[in-house]
Protein backbone atom coordinates (compact mmCIF):
# COMPACT_ATOMS: atom_id res chain seq x y z
CA UNK A 1 0.00 0.00 0.00
CA UNK A 2 1.03 3.19 -0.61
CA UNK A 3 -0.10 6.93 -0.43
CA UNK A 4 -0.87 8.76 -4.04
CA UNK A 5 -0.26 12.38 -2.47
CA UNK A 6 3.03 13.06 -0.52
CA UNK A 7 4.29 15.98 1.31
CA UNK A 8 8.08 16.88 -0.36
CA UNK A 9 11.37 17.41 2.07
CA UNK A 10 13.30 14.65 3.42
CA UNK A 11 14.81 16.42 6.60
CA UNK A 12 11.43 16.74 8.41
CA UNK A 13 10.13 12.87 8.03
CA UNK A 14 14.10 12.15 9.07
CA UNK A 15 13.59 14.41 12.00
CA UNK A 16 10.06 12.91 12.95
CA UNK A 17 11.29 9.23 12.79
CA UNK A 18 14.79 10.12 14.51
CA UNK A 19 12.86 9.65 17.97
CA UNK A 20 11.77 6.44 17.65
CA UNK A 21 14.52 5.20 15.77
CA UNK A 22 16.72 6.21 18.26
CA UNK A 23 14.99 4.12 21.07
CA UNK A 24 14.85 1.16 19.43
CA UNK A 25 18.17 1.21 17.97
CA UNK A 26 19.69 1.77 22.18
CA UNK A 27 17.01 -0.33 23.89
CA UNK A 28 15.99 -3.03 21.27
CA UNK A 29 18.73 -3.43 18.77
CA UNK A 30 21.48 -3.16 20.79
CA UNK A 31 20.58 -5.37 23.27
CA UNK A 32 19.91 -8.02 21.00
CA UNK A 33 22.92 -7.97 19.13
CA UNK A 34 24.50 -8.21 22.75
CA UNK A 35 22.50 -11.34 24.16
CA UNK A 36 23.49 -13.07 20.83
CA UNK A 37 27.29 -12.20 21.25
CA UNK A 38 27.35 -12.69 24.73
CA UNK A 39 26.15 -16.24 23.87
CA UNK A 40 29.38 -17.09 22.17
CA UNK A 41 31.28 -16.09 25.64
CA UNK A 42 32.24 -16.98 28.31
CA UNK A 43 33.10 -14.75 31.76
CA UNK A 44 35.21 -16.00 34.42
CA UNK A 45 33.98 -15.97 37.91
CA UNK A 46 34.13 -12.63 38.33
CA UNK A 47 32.84 -10.83 35.36
CA UNK A 48 36.42 -9.72 34.96
CA UNK A 49 37.30 -11.46 31.76
CA UNK A 50 35.57 -12.76 28.78
CA UNK A 51 36.76 -15.78 26.27
CA UNK A 52 34.80 -16.96 23.31
CA UNK A 53 34.01 -20.21 23.46
CA UNK A 54 31.84 -20.34 19.85
CA UNK A 55 28.94 -22.99 20.21
CA UNK A 56 29.78 -23.70 23.79
CA UNK A 57 27.18 -22.23 25.49
CA UNK A 58 24.51 -23.49 23.22
CA UNK A 59 26.05 -27.40 23.28
CA UNK A 60 26.01 -27.26 27.81
CA UNK A 61 22.98 -25.98 27.34
CA UNK A 62 21.45 -28.80 25.46
CA UNK A 63 23.46 -31.47 28.08
CA UNK A 64 21.68 -30.08 30.94
CA UNK A 65 18.69 -32.53 32.03
CA UNK A 66 17.28 -29.17 33.35
CA UNK A 67 16.99 -27.39 29.85
CA UNK A 68 14.88 -30.06 28.87
CA UNK A 69 13.06 -30.43 31.64
CA UNK A 70 12.43 -26.41 31.29
CA UNK A 71 11.22 -27.57 27.86
CA UNK A 72 8.47 -30.54 29.12
CA UNK A 73 7.28 -28.15 31.69
CA UNK A 74 6.99 -24.89 29.12
CA UNK A 75 5.43 -27.35 26.97
CA UNK A 76 2.86 -28.87 29.10
CA UNK A 77 1.95 -25.47 30.85
CA UNK A 78 1.11 -23.72 27.11
CA UNK A 79 -1.01 -26.68 25.70
CA UNK A 80 -3.11 -27.10 29.33
CA UNK A 81 -3.35 -23.42 29.44
CA UNK A 82 -4.45 -22.86 25.83
CA UNK A 83 -6.69 -25.68 25.88
CA UNK A 84 -8.58 -24.69 28.66
CA UNK A 85 -8.67 -21.05 27.80
CA UNK A 86 -9.69 -21.58 24.19
CA UNK A 87 -12.38 -24.29 25.77
CA UNK A 88 -13.81 -22.20 28.40
CA UNK A 89 -13.81 -18.79 26.09
CA UNK A 90 -15.59 -20.55 23.66
CA UNK A 91 -18.13 -21.89 25.88
CA UNK A 92 -18.92 -18.74 27.08
CA UNK A 93 -18.89 -16.82 23.82
CA UNK A 94 -21.06 -18.85 22.02
CA UNK A 95 -23.77 -18.34 25.08
CA UNK A 96 -23.14 -14.52 25.37
CA UNK A 97 -23.48 -14.62 21.34
CA UNK A 98 -26.96 -15.81 21.71
CA UNK A 99 -29.95 -13.25 21.69
CA UNK A 100 -30.32 -13.29 25.67
CA UNK A 101 -31.02 -10.31 27.37
CA UNK A 102 -28.46 -8.80 29.51
CA UNK A 103 -25.71 -9.62 26.73
CA UNK A 104 -23.26 -7.03 26.99
CA UNK A 105 -23.49 -6.87 30.80
CA UNK A 106 -22.12 -10.24 30.87
CA UNK A 107 -19.63 -9.15 28.40
CA UNK A 108 -18.17 -6.47 30.60
CA UNK A 109 -18.37 -8.92 33.73
CA UNK A 110 -15.97 -11.21 31.68
CA UNK A 111 -13.37 -9.07 29.97
CA UNK A 112 -12.19 -7.33 33.01
CA UNK A 113 -9.78 -9.99 34.29
CA UNK A 114 -7.60 -8.91 31.17
CA UNK A 115 -6.59 -5.48 33.55
CA UNK A 116 -5.43 -7.54 36.06
CA UNK A 117 -1.56 -7.71 36.13
CA UNK A 118 -0.27 -11.61 35.92
CA UNK A 119 1.88 -11.46 39.24
CA UNK A 120 -1.78 -10.22 40.63
CA UNK A 121 -3.36 -13.13 39.15
CA UNK A 122 -0.77 -15.43 40.80
CA UNK A 123 -1.34 -13.61 43.79
CA UNK A 124 -5.30 -13.64 44.00
CA UNK A 125 -5.12 -17.62 43.35
CA UNK A 126 -2.49 -18.70 45.71
CA UNK A 127 -4.39 -16.55 48.37
CA UNK A 128 -7.34 -19.00 47.57
CA UNK A 129 -5.44 -22.69 47.27
CA UNK A 130 -2.71 -21.17 50.46
CA UNK A 131 -2.10 -24.75 51.72
CA UNK A 132 -2.55 -23.09 55.17
CA UNK A 133 -5.22 -20.58 55.29
CA UNK A 134 -7.09 -20.87 51.25
CA UNK A 135 -10.60 -21.13 50.93
CA UNK A 136 -10.50 -23.40 48.57
CA UNK A 137 -7.90 -25.54 50.22
CA UNK A 138 -9.71 -26.51 53.25
CA UNK A 139 -12.24 -28.39 51.14
CA UNK A 140 -9.49 -30.19 49.28
CA UNK A 141 -7.45 -30.82 52.67
CA UNK A 142 -10.79 -32.10 54.21
CA UNK A 143 -11.05 -34.67 51.21
CA UNK A 144 -8.23 -36.15 52.51
CA UNK A 145 -5.71 -34.79 49.61
CA UNK A 146 -2.53 -33.82 50.78
CA UNK A 147 -2.64 -30.37 48.92
CA UNK A 148 0.81 -28.45 49.10
CA UNK A 149 1.41 -26.15 45.60
CA UNK A 150 4.43 -25.20 48.01
CA UNK A 151 6.11 -28.64 48.22
CA UNK A 152 4.39 -31.05 45.34
CA UNK A 153 4.73 -30.03 41.98
CA UNK A 154 1.98 -31.04 40.01
CA UNK A 155 -0.06 -29.09 42.82
CA UNK A 156 1.64 -26.16 42.03
CA UNK A 157 1.88 -26.54 38.38
CA UNK A 158 -2.02 -26.90 38.54
CA UNK A 159 -2.41 -23.51 40.49
CA UNK A 160 -0.10 -22.21 37.95
CA UNK A 161 -2.01 -23.68 35.47
CA UNK A 162 -5.43 -22.22 36.78
CA UNK A 163 -3.85 -18.68 37.57
CA UNK A 164 -2.79 -18.22 33.56
CA UNK A 165 -6.04 -19.55 32.38
CA UNK A 166 -8.12 -17.31 34.53
CA UNK A 167 -6.86 -14.35 33.28
CA UNK A 168 -6.11 -15.33 29.37
CA UNK A 169 -10.22 -16.86 29.10
CA UNK A 170 -11.09 -13.00 28.58
CA UNK A 171 -9.31 -12.42 25.84
CA UNK A 172 -9.64 -14.88 24.06
CA UNK A 173 -13.39 -15.00 24.70
CA UNK A 174 -13.36 -10.94 23.48
CA UNK A 175 -11.95 -12.33 20.37
CA UNK A 176 -13.96 -15.20 20.35
CA UNK A 177 -17.36 -13.26 20.57
CA UNK A 178 -16.33 -10.99 17.95
CA UNK A 179 -15.58 -14.10 15.38
CA UNK A 180 -18.76 -15.21 15.84
CA UNK A 181 -20.60 -12.39 15.49
CA UNK A 182 -18.74 -12.16 11.80
CA UNK A 183 -20.81 -14.82 11.19
CA UNK A 184 -23.35 -14.07 9.18
CA UNK A 185 -26.63 -14.70 10.08
CA UNK A 186 -28.05 -16.59 6.73
CA UNK A 187 -25.30 -19.46 6.97
CA UNK A 188 -26.93 -20.84 9.94
CA UNK A 189 -30.09 -20.27 9.25
CA UNK A 190 -29.96 -22.03 6.07
CA UNK A 191 -28.29 -25.00 8.59
CA UNK A 192 -31.57 -24.78 10.28
CA UNK A 193 -33.89 -24.93 7.36
CA UNK A 194 -31.87 -28.42 6.24
CA UNK A 195 -32.59 -29.37 9.63
CA UNK A 196 -29.56 -29.16 11.64
CA UNK A 197 -30.11 -28.77 15.45
CA UNK A 198 -27.54 -26.44 17.51
CA UNK A 199 -24.62 -29.10 18.02
CA UNK A 200 -24.59 -30.20 14.26
CA UNK A 201 -24.34 -26.55 12.97
CA UNK A 202 -22.12 -25.77 15.87
CA UNK A 203 -19.76 -28.33 14.54
CA UNK A 204 -20.66 -27.86 11.06
CA UNK A 205 -20.86 -24.46 10.35
CA UNK A 206 -19.57 -22.15 13.16
CA UNK A 207 -16.73 -23.67 14.51
CA UNK A 208 -15.39 -24.38 10.96
CA UNK A 209 -15.87 -20.80 10.04
CA UNK A 210 -13.89 -19.83 13.74
CA UNK A 211 -11.02 -22.11 12.48
CA UNK A 212 -9.08 -18.62 11.53
CA UNK A 213 -9.91 -17.28 14.83
CA UNK A 214 -8.95 -20.40 16.67
CA UNK A 215 -5.97 -20.35 14.84
CA UNK A 216 -4.70 -17.22 15.88
CA UNK A 217 -5.76 -17.36 19.63
CA UNK A 218 -3.70 -20.79 19.83
CA UNK A 219 -0.52 -18.83 18.70
CA UNK A 220 -1.38 -15.70 20.94
CA UNK A 221 -2.15 -17.60 24.09
CA UNK A 222 1.48 -19.61 23.44
CA UNK A 223 3.10 -16.51 23.05
CA UNK A 224 1.31 -15.35 26.22
CA UNK A 225 1.94 -18.25 28.57
CA UNK A 226 5.84 -18.36 26.86
CA UNK A 227 6.06 -14.71 28.13
CA UNK A 228 3.56 -12.86 30.56
CA UNK A 229 3.08 -16.24 32.95
CA UNK A 230 6.66 -14.75 34.10
CA UNK A 231 4.88 -12.79 36.67
CA UNK A 232 2.61 -15.23 37.74
CA UNK A 233 4.85 -18.49 38.40
CA UNK A 234 7.57 -15.91 40.34
CA UNK A 235 4.70 -14.65 42.35
CA UNK A 236 3.29 -18.42 42.94
CA UNK A 237 5.94 -20.63 43.20
CA UNK A 238 9.50 -19.15 41.82
CA UNK A 239 10.13 -22.30 39.60
CA UNK A 240 9.55 -24.08 42.56
CA UNK A 241 9.41 -26.72 44.49
CA UNK A 242 12.94 -27.63 42.97
CA UNK A 243 12.57 -26.13 39.72
CA UNK A 244 9.28 -28.50 38.98
CA UNK A 245 8.26 -25.28 37.69
CA UNK A 246 10.64 -23.59 35.73
CA UNK A 247 9.69 -22.33 32.46
CA UNK A 248 12.41 -21.61 29.65
CA UNK A 249 11.37 -17.73 30.21
CA UNK A 250 11.70 -18.38 33.77
CA UNK A 251 15.00 -20.08 33.30
CA UNK A 252 16.71 -17.23 31.13
CA UNK A 253 15.87 -14.71 34.40
CA UNK A 254 16.79 -17.65 37.02
CA UNK A 255 20.43 -18.40 35.10
CA UNK A 256 21.38 -15.16 34.39
CA UNK A 257 20.59 -13.54 37.80
CA UNK A 258 20.94 -15.84 40.61
CA UNK A 259 22.68 -18.54 38.65
CA UNK A 260 25.62 -15.74 37.28
CA UNK A 261 25.70 -17.75 34.36
CA UNK A 262 25.39 -14.80 31.79
CA UNK A 263 26.68 -16.94 28.65
CA UNK A 264 24.18 -19.54 29.45
CA UNK A 265 20.97 -16.72 30.00
CA UNK A 266 22.21 -15.19 26.74
CA UNK A 267 22.50 -18.46 25.13
CA UNK A 268 18.95 -19.39 25.91
CA UNK A 269 17.41 -16.23 25.03
CA UNK A 270 19.19 -16.47 21.32
CA UNK A 271 17.01 -19.87 21.26
CA UNK A 272 13.57 -17.98 22.93
CA UNK A 273 14.06 -15.30 20.19
CA UNK A 274 14.04 -17.78 17.37
CA UNK A 275 10.91 -19.68 18.87
CA UNK A 276 9.18 -16.20 18.72
CA UNK A 277 10.42 -15.28 15.41
CA UNK A 278 8.89 -18.69 14.40
CA UNK A 279 5.52 -17.77 16.08
CA UNK A 280 5.77 -14.41 14.77
CA UNK A 281 5.86 -15.55 11.38
CA UNK A 282 3.53 -18.48 11.32
CA UNK A 283 0.75 -15.65 12.58
CA UNK A 284 1.96 -13.46 9.94
CA UNK A 285 1.64 -16.14 7.64
CA UNK A 286 -2.11 -16.86 8.75
CA UNK A 287 -2.91 -12.59 8.64
CA UNK A 288 -1.37 -12.17 5.26
CA UNK A 289 -3.89 -15.29 4.13
CA UNK A 290 -7.08 -14.29 5.93
CA UNK A 291 -5.90 -10.67 4.34
CA UNK A 292 -6.29 -12.38 0.78
CA UNK A 293 -9.65 -13.94 0.60
CA UNK B 1 -30.92 -18.19 17.63
CA UNK B 2 -32.50 -19.43 15.23
CA UNK B 3 -35.14 -21.66 16.96
CA UNK B 4 -36.95 -20.00 19.98
CA UNK B 5 -35.85 -23.61 22.52
CA UNK B 6 -36.40 -22.01 26.59
CA UNK B 7 -34.07 -24.70 27.89
CA UNK B 8 -31.23 -23.55 25.36
CA UNK B 9 -32.08 -19.69 27.34
CA UNK B 10 -31.83 -20.92 30.47
CA UNK B 11 -28.38 -23.07 30.04
CA UNK B 12 -27.04 -19.79 28.41
CA UNK B 13 -27.57 -17.92 30.73
CA UNK B 14 -26.43 -20.64 33.93
CA UNK B 15 -23.02 -21.00 31.42
CA UNK B 16 -22.83 -17.19 31.48
CA UNK B 17 -23.64 -17.07 35.38
CA UNK B 18 -21.11 -19.90 36.79
CA UNK B 19 -18.71 -18.36 34.03
CA UNK B 20 -18.76 -14.80 35.90
CA UNK B 21 -18.91 -16.46 39.33
CA UNK B 22 -15.97 -18.16 38.78
CA UNK B 23 -14.19 -14.99 36.72
CA UNK B 24 -14.98 -12.84 40.28
CA UNK B 25 -14.55 -15.30 42.60
CA UNK B 26 -10.82 -14.69 43.20
CA UNK B 27 -11.30 -10.94 43.37
CA UNK B 28 -14.06 -11.21 45.49
CA UNK B 29 -11.93 -13.03 48.47
CA UNK B 30 -9.34 -10.28 48.40
CA UNK B 31 -11.48 -7.93 48.91
CA UNK B 32 -13.13 -9.69 51.55
CA UNK B 33 -9.82 -10.39 53.18
CA UNK B 34 -9.14 -6.71 52.91
CA UNK B 35 -11.87 -6.20 55.37
CA UNK B 36 -10.55 -8.58 58.13
CA UNK B 37 -7.63 -8.46 60.29
CA UNK B 38 -4.60 -10.52 60.17
CA UNK B 39 -5.76 -13.30 62.88
CA UNK B 40 -9.11 -14.12 60.83
CA UNK B 41 -7.49 -14.49 57.61
CA UNK B 42 -4.27 -17.00 59.45
CA UNK B 43 -7.00 -19.33 61.21
CA UNK B 44 -8.24 -20.07 57.69
CA UNK B 45 -11.59 -19.76 58.27
CA UNK B 46 -11.98 -16.13 57.23
CA UNK B 47 -15.96 -15.60 56.38
CA UNK B 48 -17.08 -14.65 53.21
CA UNK B 49 -19.17 -11.15 54.08
CA UNK B 50 -17.19 -8.30 54.38
CA UNK B 51 -15.70 -7.47 58.06
CA UNK B 52 -14.67 -4.27 60.32
CA UNK B 53 -11.30 -3.36 59.65
CA UNK B 54 -11.21 -2.24 55.98
CA UNK B 55 -10.59 1.10 56.84
CA UNK B 56 -8.19 0.58 59.05
CA UNK B 57 -6.47 -2.32 56.77
CA UNK B 58 -6.49 0.52 53.67
CA UNK B 59 -5.49 3.19 55.79
CA UNK B 60 -2.28 1.21 57.26
CA UNK B 61 -1.45 -0.01 53.49
CA UNK B 62 -1.74 3.30 51.35
CA UNK B 63 0.32 5.47 54.22
CA UNK B 64 2.29 3.51 56.44
CA UNK B 65 5.36 1.51 56.06
CA UNK B 66 4.87 -2.48 57.01
CA UNK B 67 7.38 -3.84 59.32
CA UNK B 68 10.10 -5.49 56.87
CA UNK B 69 10.92 -1.13 55.70
CA UNK B 70 7.87 -1.38 53.32
CA UNK B 71 7.31 1.79 51.22
CA UNK B 72 3.60 3.11 51.82
CA UNK B 73 1.37 1.56 48.89
CA UNK B 74 0.35 4.93 47.69
CA UNK B 75 4.18 5.79 46.60
CA UNK B 76 4.29 2.04 45.19
CA UNK B 77 1.32 3.13 43.16
CA UNK B 78 2.31 6.80 42.40
CA UNK B 79 5.29 5.59 40.67
CA UNK B 80 3.09 2.58 38.97
CA UNK B 81 0.93 5.57 37.46
CA UNK B 82 3.89 7.23 36.21
CA UNK B 83 5.22 4.28 34.46
CA UNK B 84 1.54 3.62 32.87
CA UNK B 85 1.24 7.22 32.21
CA UNK B 86 4.72 7.57 30.73
CA UNK B 87 4.83 4.21 28.66
CA UNK B 88 1.42 5.09 26.77
CA UNK B 89 1.86 8.79 26.23
CA UNK B 90 5.38 7.95 25.41
CA UNK B 91 4.61 5.65 23.27
CA UNK B 92 1.67 7.45 21.11
CA UNK B 93 3.88 10.67 20.81
CA UNK B 94 6.94 8.67 19.37
CA UNK B 95 4.41 6.63 17.15
CA UNK B 96 2.69 8.88 15.61
CA UNK B 97 5.36 10.85 14.22
CA UNK B 98 7.38 8.02 12.92
CA UNK B 99 4.03 6.92 11.20
CA UNK B 100 3.41 10.37 10.00
CA UNK B 101 6.66 10.01 8.21
CA UNK B 102 6.30 6.46 7.05
CA UNK B 103 3.29 7.34 5.21
CA UNK B 104 3.42 11.18 4.06
CA UNK B 105 6.66 11.52 3.42
CA UNK B 106 8.53 9.76 0.47
CA UNK B 107 12.75 10.15 1.86
CA UNK B 108 15.51 7.47 1.51
CA UNK B 109 15.38 4.67 3.36
CA UNK B 110 12.20 5.17 4.32
CA UNK B 111 11.03 1.32 3.89
CA UNK B 112 14.25 0.03 5.41
CA UNK B 113 13.61 2.80 8.42
CA UNK B 114 9.62 0.71 8.34
CA UNK B 115 11.25 -2.46 8.58
CA UNK B 116 13.54 -1.84 11.88
CA UNK B 117 10.83 -0.44 13.38
CA UNK B 118 8.39 -3.39 12.53
CA UNK B 119 11.43 -5.90 13.83
CA UNK B 120 10.59 -5.29 16.82
CA UNK B 121 7.12 -6.50 17.03
CA UNK B 122 8.48 -9.66 17.45
CA UNK B 123 10.53 -9.86 20.91
CA UNK B 124 9.04 -9.04 23.51
CA UNK B 125 11.46 -7.67 26.63
CA UNK B 126 11.53 -10.69 28.41
CA UNK B 127 14.27 -12.52 26.13
CA UNK B 128 16.63 -9.23 26.16
CA UNK B 129 16.69 -8.63 29.84
CA UNK B 130 20.33 -8.31 30.84
CA UNK B 131 21.57 -6.55 27.67
CA UNK B 132 19.00 -4.20 28.19
CA UNK B 133 19.77 -4.37 32.31
CA UNK B 134 23.34 -3.88 31.47
CA UNK B 135 22.48 -0.53 28.67
CA UNK B 136 20.41 1.48 31.14
CA UNK B 137 22.71 0.71 34.38
CA UNK B 138 25.57 2.35 31.63
CA UNK B 139 23.45 5.06 31.20
CA UNK B 140 22.60 5.37 35.08
CA UNK B 141 19.38 5.22 34.30
CA UNK B 142 19.01 2.46 36.96
CA UNK B 143 15.77 3.44 39.73
CA UNK B 144 15.13 6.04 37.75
CA UNK B 145 11.61 6.69 36.16
CA UNK B 146 13.33 7.27 32.55
CA UNK B 147 15.14 3.66 32.77
CA UNK B 148 11.32 1.98 33.77
CA UNK B 149 9.72 3.65 30.97
CA UNK B 150 12.34 3.86 28.02
CA UNK B 151 13.24 0.37 26.88
CA UNK B 152 9.58 -0.84 26.92
CA UNK B 153 8.58 2.05 24.69
CA UNK B 154 10.37 0.86 22.06
CA UNK B 155 7.82 -1.30 20.04
CA UNK B 156 6.55 -1.38 16.82
CA UNK B 157 2.56 -1.99 17.84
CA UNK B 158 1.99 1.98 17.90
CA UNK B 159 3.37 2.57 14.73
CA UNK B 160 1.83 -0.16 13.02
CA UNK B 161 -1.51 0.95 14.39
CA UNK B 162 -1.08 4.35 13.34
CA UNK B 163 0.49 3.53 9.69
CA UNK B 164 -2.58 0.94 9.19
CA UNK B 165 -4.97 3.74 10.56
CA UNK B 166 -3.22 6.48 8.06
CA UNK B 167 -3.85 4.22 4.96
CA UNK B 168 -7.02 4.88 5.28
CA UNK B 169 -7.38 8.39 4.89
CA UNK B 170 -8.74 9.60 1.72
CA UNK B 171 -5.65 10.97 -0.11
CA UNK B 172 -7.59 14.27 -1.23
CA UNK B 173 -7.42 15.52 2.14
CA UNK B 174 -4.06 15.80 1.95
CA UNK B 175 -4.54 17.46 -1.00
CA UNK B 176 -6.91 19.83 -0.67
CA UNK B 177 -4.69 21.10 2.48
CA UNK B 178 -1.76 21.33 0.28
CA UNK B 179 -4.32 23.58 -2.31
CA UNK B 180 -4.93 25.40 0.95
CA UNK B 181 -1.00 26.39 1.31
CA UNK B 182 -1.00 24.47 4.61
CA UNK B 183 2.57 23.06 5.23
CA UNK B 184 3.13 19.46 6.73
CA UNK B 185 3.00 20.54 10.25
CA UNK B 186 -0.33 22.27 9.89
CA UNK B 187 -1.87 18.92 7.93
CA UNK B 188 -0.60 17.04 11.25
CA UNK B 189 -2.25 19.61 13.58
CA UNK B 190 -5.57 20.26 11.72
CA UNK B 191 -6.28 17.19 10.13
CA UNK B 192 -4.79 14.41 11.01
CA UNK B 193 -4.70 14.48 14.52
CA UNK B 194 -8.12 15.69 15.42
CA UNK B 195 -9.07 12.72 13.03
CA UNK B 196 -6.74 10.22 14.82
CA UNK B 197 -8.46 10.97 18.23
CA UNK B 198 -10.41 7.40 18.38
CA UNK B 199 -7.17 5.66 17.56
CA UNK B 200 -5.32 7.51 20.33
CA UNK B 201 -7.72 6.73 23.16
CA UNK B 202 -7.65 3.15 22.54
CA UNK B 203 -3.87 2.73 22.25
CA UNK B 204 -3.77 4.89 25.40
CA UNK B 205 -6.03 2.15 27.27
CA UNK B 206 -4.26 -0.59 25.90
CA UNK B 207 -1.07 0.69 26.59
CA UNK B 208 -2.12 2.11 29.96
CA UNK B 209 -2.72 -1.09 31.20
CA UNK B 210 0.18 -2.90 29.67
CA UNK B 211 2.67 -0.41 31.53
CA UNK B 212 0.72 -0.55 34.82
CA UNK B 213 0.90 -4.03 34.99
CA UNK B 214 4.76 -4.71 33.98
CA UNK B 215 6.91 -7.18 36.35
CA UNK B 216 10.20 -8.23 35.06
CA UNK B 217 11.18 -5.42 33.73
CA UNK B 218 10.69 -2.76 36.93
CA UNK B 219 11.71 -6.17 38.72
CA UNK B 220 15.09 -6.07 36.98
CA UNK B 221 15.93 -1.97 37.47
CA UNK B 222 14.48 -1.00 40.95
CA UNK B 223 16.74 -1.65 43.39
CA UNK B 224 15.35 1.14 46.23
CA UNK B 225 12.07 0.61 47.55
CA UNK B 226 11.19 4.19 46.82
CA UNK B 227 11.02 3.14 42.87
CA UNK B 228 9.13 0.08 43.43
CA UNK B 229 5.81 -0.44 41.26
CA UNK B 230 2.61 -1.69 43.12
CA UNK B 231 2.97 -5.09 41.05
CA UNK B 232 6.60 -5.57 42.53
CA UNK B 233 5.74 -4.19 45.86
CA UNK B 234 2.97 -6.79 46.31
CA UNK B 235 5.06 -9.44 45.75
CA UNK B 236 7.53 -8.38 48.04
CA UNK B 237 4.98 -8.96 50.68
CA UNK B 238 4.50 -12.13 50.07
CA UNK B 239 7.71 -13.71 49.86
CA UNK B 240 8.73 -13.70 53.05
CA UNK B 241 8.07 -16.52 54.91
CA UNK B 242 4.97 -17.77 55.50
CA UNK B 243 4.35 -16.44 59.18
CA UNK B 244 5.18 -12.96 58.82
CA UNK B 245 3.20 -12.26 55.59
CA UNK B 246 0.54 -10.15 56.32
CA UNK B 247 -2.52 -11.62 54.01
CA UNK B 248 -4.58 -8.73 55.23
CA UNK B 249 -2.38 -6.08 53.93
CA UNK B 250 -1.19 -8.00 50.62
CA UNK B 251 -4.63 -8.46 49.73
CA UNK B 252 -5.10 -4.80 50.42
CA UNK B 253 -2.54 -4.01 48.17
CA UNK B 254 -3.87 -6.58 45.16
CA UNK B 255 -7.29 -4.99 45.19
CA UNK B 256 -5.69 -1.44 45.19
CA UNK B 257 -3.58 -2.71 41.86
CA UNK B 258 -6.39 -4.02 40.42
CA UNK B 259 -8.62 -0.60 40.66
CA UNK B 260 -7.03 1.47 38.17
CA UNK B 261 -6.52 -1.07 35.05
CA UNK B 262 -9.89 -2.64 35.41
CA UNK B 263 -11.60 1.09 36.16
CA UNK B 264 -10.33 1.71 32.52
CA UNK B 265 -11.82 -1.43 30.93
CA UNK B 266 -15.10 -1.13 32.69
CA UNK B 267 -15.58 2.33 31.93
CA UNK B 268 -13.73 3.19 27.83
CA UNK B 269 -14.84 -0.33 27.30
CA UNK B 270 -15.79 0.60 23.62
CA UNK B 271 -12.02 2.12 23.38
CA UNK B 272 -10.23 -1.22 25.24
CA UNK B 273 -11.92 -3.47 22.72
CA UNK B 274 -11.04 -1.56 20.03
CA UNK B 275 -7.12 -1.46 20.82
CA UNK B 276 -6.73 -4.41 21.81
CA UNK B 277 -8.32 -6.14 18.36
CA UNK B 278 -6.54 -3.42 16.39
CA UNK B 279 -2.92 -3.47 17.72
CA UNK B 280 -3.00 -7.52 17.86
CA UNK B 281 -3.42 -7.45 13.50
Amino acid sequence: MEKRAHISGWTLPLLLILPQMAITVIFFYWPASQAIWQSFLREDAFGLASEFVGFENYVSLFEQPEYYRAMVTTAIFSSLVAFFSLSCALLLATQADKNIRGGHAFKTLLIWPYAVAPAIAGVLWIFMFHPTLGTLARPIRAAGIDWNPMLNGTHAMILLVLSATWKHISYNFLFFLAGLQAIPRSVIEAGAIDGAGPMRRFWTIIFPLLSPTTFFLLVVTVVYVFFETFGIIDAVTGGGPAGQTTTLVYKVYADGRLGGDLGGSAAQSVILMVIVIALTAIQFRYVERKVQY
Amino acid sequence: MVENRPFAQFMAYLTLVLGVIVVAFPVYLAIMASTFDAATIINGNMPLIPGDQAAENYTRTLFYGGKQAREPVAMMMVNSMVMAMGIAIGKIIISILSAFAVVYFKFPFRKTAFWIIFITLMLPVEVRIYPTYKIVADLGLLDTYTGLIMPLIASATGTLLFRQFFMTIPDELLEASKIDGAGAFRFFKDTLLPLSITTIAALFVIQFIYGWNQYLWPLLITTKSSMQTIVIGIKKMITTTDALTEWQIAMTTAVLAMVPPVLVVIFMQRLFVKGLVETEK
